[in-house]
């Protein structure tokens, strides 16, 4: 039985589809940042709120 | 044995190439821009104060929802896109974005809007941007757009909802001045749209879209230009009448309505078959700044009409 080639099944990325993925996932990682920050900043001013 | 003996996986595996850009582009910025900005105005000029955490999560929800419902647009629309010029170079038909993509974007970014508006706004708010997204997505991409001329007269309620919107974010109710703002909106969007199709009617007839031009003739389109024109021009004094704008407000936006008049009255008595439709063009571009002048207007007159209260009144 001839052993997988480990090689040949990995998908290779051209230069451009590496850029790309690295952009979308640098900007997934700000949107989510920026998500983490808006529900912290409404449940801050919401427990806030009921605290008056 | 394996599986990929002697093929490149890469081809059978789609490997997206497409940049952050391209999902941005799927949101129809442009539009975005128009719907935040008259969203604005509904919820500046709506009576009370809104406290700035409440407004930026507003105008937020209601700019991602308008996004959301761009990108479900163009996933439906991408077979006609590809056909006219305008819209050839979108995502999807050039082949960045997947159409599975953007429809997966389109909808994750729907339910987000709502949901978000929903919590941290108030649940009115949300059912109008859920319904906005539905009647955009659904009732006019999916149903009005291929099947009748009357499709941007109906389906034009769908970019008149933003100021509405705004209005039910900063009050949590629904009055007669933001159905005025939604009317402006309702009645400005023929003339608007027709003025484009009058010389964009090639490629819509190309795509298989029953514009009014196409169906109807550019006569009759001209004339139903003049019919909403006319209309649109009182309406735009309207909010000076009910008393939620100043005088001042009234005499800028019915000068404002006077030369919309006058554009449409030019393209009306443009010649049929005129190969170069110089009065449809200025009408369009026109309609474009009468829109824009008419908010702005509503927003600066809310700002700074309490310092002039013995002109303004």
């Amino acid at each position: 039985m001839v052993e997988p080639d480990k090689q040949q099944e990995r998908v290779q990325l051209t230069p451009q589809q590496q850029k790309a993925r690295r952009m979308r996932s640098i900007a997934i990682a700000l949107v989510l940042g920026a998500l983490v920050i808006l529900f912290y900043a409404y449940t801050i001013r919401y427990f806030g709120n009921i605290g008056q | 044995m394996s599986i990929v003996q002697d093929q490149d996986i890469t081809e059978s595996v789609h490997l997206s190439e497409a940049t952050p850009g391209d999902f941005l582009a799927l949101l129809k910025p442009r539009v975005m821009s128009l719907v935040v900005f008259t969203a604005l105005v509904g919820l500046v000029v709506a009576p009370g104060t809104v406290d700035p955490f409440t407004g930026f999560i507003s105008i937020l929800c209601i700019a991602i929802g308008a996004g959301a419902s761009g990108a479900l647009n163009m996933w439906f629309d991408a077979d006609i896109d590809a056909i006219m010029r305008r819209t050839a170079k979108r995502p999807i038909p050039a082949g960045r974005i997947q159409p599975g993509e953007a429809l997966a974007f389109g909808l994750i970014l729907s339910g987000f809007s709502v949901a978000t508006l929903g919590i941290m706004v108030n649940w009115l708010s949300a059912g109008i941007l859920a319904f906005t997204i539905f009647f955009y997505a659904v009732i006019y991409s999916m149903y009005l757009k291929r099947t009748t001329p009357q499709n941007i007269v109906i389906g034009g309620a769908a970019g008149s909802f933003p100021p509405l919107l705004g209005w039910a974010c900063a009050t949590g109710a629904i009055s007669i001045e933001p159905i005025v703002l939604f009317l402006i909106i309702f009645i400005w969007t023929p003339p608007h749209f027709w003025a484009l199709a009058l010389f964009a009617c090639k490629d819509y007839g190309a795509a298989g879209i029953p514009m009014m031009p196409n169906v109807a003739g550019e006569a009759s389109t001209k004339r139903q230009i003049f019919g909403y024109s006319l209309l649109l021009a009182p309406l735009g004094v309207a909010p000076a009448l009910l008393g939620f704008a100043s005088p001042i407000f009234g005499i800028v936006a019915a000068l404002l309505g006077l030369n919309f008049l006058r554009h449409a009255w030019q393209t009306l008595r443009m010649a049929d078959g005129d190969e170069k439709m110089t009065p449809a063009k200025r009408l369009f571009g026109f309609s474009i700044l009468y829109l824009f002048a008419i908010f702005a207007g509503l927003l600066v007159d809310h700002i700074v009409s309490p310092f002039y209260p013995v002109i303004g009144g």
